[in-house]
């Protein structure tokens, strides 16, 4: 099974508590996961569930307290130049231009933007002649947009994703998550994807995994079974409509601890 | 503290007031000029039709009269000396106050402990300790700009110590995720989110530098603007004496037009 996975993302045990003044926060509890080369999982769970910590644990951007993660062969002990991370809201730095928000990433390694291949991402989100803009002036499905450049000019080949389209009404949302689709089909980026949309979990991923809080761990883990491309109909069939049921009913009616399930689903 | 940074952003938002007379219409243009003369013009009607007499208060005509009499070389000799003591203490005093600033609030042990002296510094009126400065290093450029250094640094430093205060950890993490070291955080992220308050606190230590050079200029030593304030009121030389304070008081317009030319080109983002 390894030879096949390429460069898969393994996350094994990991842990991390807290400390803090009133005392220690359980946010994640022995969390398995395997992410193949060029798959695509979402995270979705109650908020609070430790989703972030582990995305910010898979970007190197804190240590865990035990376990250990892995891209490829390679331990992540911290920021990782293949992985590429897309936050919230965008956030652009608004005292940088969108072209100067893309290059932030190329000035802090040093090196030069990779021009051919800038234009065109920004050709391909619909950015094109808006590099000289002010993030201001942009609408947030467009500085999301800039972002998704931001996060692929370097050509990262693990791209994570958190809550990247939270902020954006439900419209600009399905044309964000059409764009996501169509670009990962082009560049099979291993993508993880947290999301509080459920839609958009089922829309997008191959698999969704189910987190539950205190201490968060994967609860489950659901195949989501429609073929690719997928287009926004979709989101109107009879079949979409009971899975995305179906994962709601499990996050809202989880039992206080899963041990048994937690621990099927991680090696699932 | 917080009421320096509270004064910070007061001056922040008159900048919306200034910014008419860049760049708004002809007509908003009109209407300042017009209001002007008619200030002008009716302090000078007034004060000669009640016949006030010129040691009281002097009409704008013998004011401005006084920048093309032949006193005007002299006025001028004595604001370049000034000049000096401000932009010399302020340079020192701005430049420590900024690094002092960035530096300690990446430790905020060291901020906590260093604060109150800080606070010390801007709220004692440094004019009061020229005489001792005098004694000290002589009647001088040197006790003068120590004054003004003084007086200009912890401004400075305190506004702009809010400035580097602010952290936005996702911006952090941004940087972070991108593998950006200590110092590029700093220089990328840190820097240009403090830079509205930097120039908040870069412009208040001007205005303070100014009054401070001035003020000790008055305490002695017979050069400087101040020494001719004291010069001219006592000698009754009522238009001399306000056309020094005309100047003084271009003199802080520039300054304060400089500074927000500056915020709008480095932090106009924020706005
Ligand atoms: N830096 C921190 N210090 C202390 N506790 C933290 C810290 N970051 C997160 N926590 C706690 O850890 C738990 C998990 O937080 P996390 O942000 O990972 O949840 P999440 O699933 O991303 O939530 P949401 O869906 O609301 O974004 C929460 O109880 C949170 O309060
Ligand atoms: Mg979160």
């Amino acid at each position: 099974m390894q030879q096949t996975m390429g460069k898969a993302l393994n996350v094994r045990g990991a842990t991390k508590t807290y400390r803090t003044q009133s005392g220690e926060v359980h946010a994640l509890k022995d969390v398995d996961l395997t992410v193949r080369q060029g798959e695509f999982i979402a995270v979705v769970g109650p908020s609070g569930c430790g989703k972030t910590t582990l995305l910010w644990s898979i970007a190197g951007l804190h240590r865990l307290t035990s376990g250990a993660i892995a891209l490829g062969e390679e331990w992540i002990t911290g920021p990782h130049p293949s992985i590429g991370m897309m936050f919230q809201e965008a956030n652009l730095l608004p005292w940088r231009t969108v072209r100067k928000n893309i290059d932030l990433p190329f000035e802090i390694r040093g090196h030069r933007p990779e021009e051919a291949r800038i234009q065109t991402l920004l050709q391909r989100v619909g950015l094109d002649g808006f590099g000289d803009k002010m993030p201001r002036e942009l609408s947030g499905g467009m500085q999301q947009r800039a972002s998704i450049v931001r996060a692929l000019a370097s050509d990262p080949s693990v791209l994570l994703m958190d809550e990247p389209f939270g902020a954006l009404d439900a419209f600009t949302r399905d044309e964000m998550n059409k764009l996501v689709e169509e670009i990962w089909l082009e560049a099979r980026k291993t993508v993880i994807l947290i999301t509080h949309s459920i839609a958009e979990a089922v829309f997008l991923a191959d698999k969704v995994y189910i987190m539950s809080a205190r201490p968060g761990r994967i609860a489950r883990v659901v195949d989501i079974p429609f073929p690719r491309p997928r287009s926004l109909d979709l989101m109107e069939t009879r079949e979409f409509f009971d899975l995305v049921n179906r994962i709601k009913h499990d996050i809202q009616h989880q039992p206080a601890a899963l041990p048994a399930m937690a621990r099927s689903g991680a090696t699932s | 503290m917080s009421e320096t940074s509270q004064a910070g952003a007061r001056i922040m938002g008159a900048t919306g007031i200034a910014s008419g007379l860049g760049d708004q219409g002809a007509r908003e243009t009109a209407a300042i000029v017009a209001v002007a003369l008619l200030v002008i013009g009716g302090a000078e009607l007034l004060l000669r039709l009640f016949q006030v007499p010129q040691y009281i208060l002097p009409a704008p005509s013998a004011i401005a009269g006084v920048f093309v009499s032949h006193e005007i070389p002299t006025i001028l000799q004595h604001y370049a000396y000034t000049l000096v003591e401000l932009l010399a203490g302020y340079a020192i005093g701005a430049s420590i106050g900024l690094a002092l600033a960035a530096v300690i609030t990446q430790f905020p042990f060291v901020e906590k402990v260093i604060t109150p002296y800080i606070l010390l510094l801007v709220t004692t009126p440094m004019l009061a300790l020229v005489p001792l400065l005098i004694l000290n290093f002589g009647f001088g450029f040197t006790p003068r700009i120590i004054a003004v250094a003084l007086a200009s640094g912890p401004m400075v430093m305190i506004n702009a110590a809010t400035g580097f205060r602010r952290v936005d950890t996702m911006k952090i993490a941004l940087a972070r995720s991108c593998g950006a070291s200590t110092l590029q955080i700093f220089t990328k992220i840190r820097i240009p989110m403090a830079m509205p308050m930097v120039i908040v606190g870069l412009m208040i230590g001007a205005i303070f530098g100014m009054i401070t050079a001035v003020g000790a200029e008055m305490s002695g030593g017979g050069f400087g603007l101040g020494s001719r304030l004291t010069t001219y009121s006592s000698t009754l030389r009522m238009p001399e004496f306000f056309a020094c304070i005309v100047i003084l008081a271009v003199t802080g317009i520039t300054i304060y037009a400089f500074f927000f030319w500056l915020g709008k080109r480095l932090a106009g983002w924020e706005s």
